[in-house]
């Protein structure tokens, strides 16, 4: 039983192939104006979405992108056994908030920006075990929150350095079950799970994320690659979640340096996606939002119509709280990985 | 004691490849944008305490006074309609080190933490870009005024 799902030290096997039968996602004003634009379920007007602070402009943008995937599946809330997900907020209180309203069972996950990949493989262990499904698993962040958490006030007139990154407004919500033959066509498919290890390599500059998540990320790759045996070759993209500009960099040179060379031209970074070079988002969108909008939007749409066939999805998370940092703790980062099959045929 | 040297190599290694990688600020066009536009600022303040010394016959301590006050009303202003950040994000330094960056400094938090209320919010949270600034200003000229004292004894 043990071996059949599990594969080295670190990756799972979901054997029954939890299925995504739905995704949506609720994006804010900034990132509807990016190149996905068209994409999204939901582009709000404001950033605070008519409700009367940013925390609930989040949890009403998460309680958003739940309810259209439920619809998306057919499905009421009744039907859904568990519900997996986390933010930024501390005591990820959007998740809790959108949790309330929708009244199903939830267990909440702190990954920092990596939560959306948390979400899938935890929720794909749950249903691949047949303890729930379908499983709801989401992840949202909103950039006034994360601002006022980690940084300065909005108004704040400060400048930005090059490698900092833009928190993305926006939730996911993808809805897995076992396969079963009166679904609707699902999107696609859980294979495998890579469980990410804490890594720190010193860094502690919070302007500088993607430096601090890149050994995460090349850690938690190398893993998966030493576990299973495969090619990255195989995958038709190896997508990060928010490195960024510099962290996506740093992850082609360590990975290289720990001899696990990874072919350029399969790389993808959600944060490198969602938004154009000229809106002034320097190295690119971050937080557990942005992995979770892109795959809903971007990459679960690819996969459901064929053009790609097999992804290994990755988020990355820097587990920073700012009185840590403060205290001039370094920045441990982590890294979670499922591999995402089509479902042709 | 290998394992541990050569993990420490490891690291440095790493943060070695950190810095060659990530992209660095651009320091001469930072400095000449807040040059011109904290220039600017002065400028603007040393018409201010002119026009009111030739117009309303202030002296010259009322004068600064007046162009302070004018100032800081300004910035606070802007900084509520959401124009002072944009400045202030084109001339980094030179809207911060002017009076102009000590308003938004005190009236960005007010606004920001206005969702938790009056008193735990605006009130408690007021002062947590300025406070700083305050405490060891007021301390280190405490300091000076007191060598000073001494030193002209």
């Amino acid at each position: 039983m043990r071996a059949e799902n599990r594969m080295g030290y670190q990756t799972v096997i979901y054997k029954n192939r939890p299925q995504i039968v739905a995704s949506a996602c609720a994006v804010g004003p900034r990132e509807g104006k990016g190149p996905l634009g068209e994409q999204f379920d939901l582009v709000a007007n404001d950033a605070d979405f008519g409700q009367e602070s940013y925390e609930q402009a989040e949890a009403a943008l998460l309680r958003e992108a739940c309810r259209i995937c439920l619809s998306k599946a057919g499905r009421g809330e009744k039907s859904i056994e568990a519900m997996l997900g986390g933010d930024l907020l501390n005591q990820i209180m959007a998740s809790s908030l959108a949790a309330r309203s929708l009244k199903v069972p939830f267990l909440g996950l702190y990954g920092a920006c990596s939560t959306m990949a948390e979400s899938l493989l935890v929720g794909g262990m749950l249903c691949d075990g047949g303890y729930a499904s379908p499983v709801l698993c989401t992840a949202g962040s909103h950039y006034a929150t994360a601002e006022r958490q980690y940084r300065f006030p909005l108004e704040y007139a400060c400048q930005r350095t090059p490698a900092a990154q833009w928190t993305v407004t926006g939730a996911g919500a993808v809805i897995l079950a076992l396969p079963d033959a009166s679904e609707k066509k699902a999107q696609a498919c859980l294979a495998r799970g890579c469980m990410g290890r804490v890594v720190d390599m010193g860094i502690s500059d919070a302007n500088n994320m993607g430096a601090a998540m890149a050994p995460a990320a090349a850690a938690t790759l190398c893993a998966y690659f030493d576990d299973t045996k495969d090619d990255p070759k195989q995958f038709d993209r190896i997508i990060t979640g928010d490195l960024g500009m510099v962290g996506s960099e740093l992850l082609l040179e360590w990975t290289e340096k720990l001899g696990h060379p990874l072919p350029r031209e399969k790389m993808m970074d959600c944060g490198l996606t969602i938004f154009d070079p000229g809106q002034d988002s320097h190295a690119g969108g971050s937080g557990c939002g942005c992995a979770a909008s892109v795959l809903c939007a971007h990459i679960l749409p690819k996969l459901a119509s064929g053009e790609w066939r097999r992804v290994l999805f990755m988020a990355t998370g820097a587990l920073l709280s700012p009185t840590t940092s403060q205290q001039g703790e370094t920045i441990p980062g982590i890294a979670h990985a499922v591999v995402i099959e089509g479902v042709q045929g | 004691m290998q394992n541990s040297s050569s993990k420490k190599h490891f690291v440095a290694q790493y943060k070695q490849l950190v810095q060659a990688i990530t992209p660095k600020s651009k320091v001469g066009q930072g400095c000449l944008r807040a040059f011109w536009v904290g220039g600017s600022i002065c400028v603007l303040g040393q018409v201010l305490i002119d026009m009111s010394m030739y117009f309303w016959r202030f002296t010259m301590t009322q004068g600064a006074t007046f162009a302070s006050i004018t100032l800081v009303g300004v910035t606070a202003l802007l900084t509520g309609i959401g124009v002072f950040d944009v400045i202030g994000k084109y001339a980094g330094a030179g809207t911060v080190v002017p009076i102009t960056g000590f308003a938004n400094a005190m009236v960005s938090p007010a606004m920001e933490f206005r969702p938790e209320g009056w008193v735990l919010g605006t009130g408690a949270r007021l002062f947590t870009i300025a406070g700083p600034v305050l405490v060891y200003g007021i301390s280190s000229s405490v300091l000076v005024g007191l060598i000073y004292y001494f030193l002209m004894l």
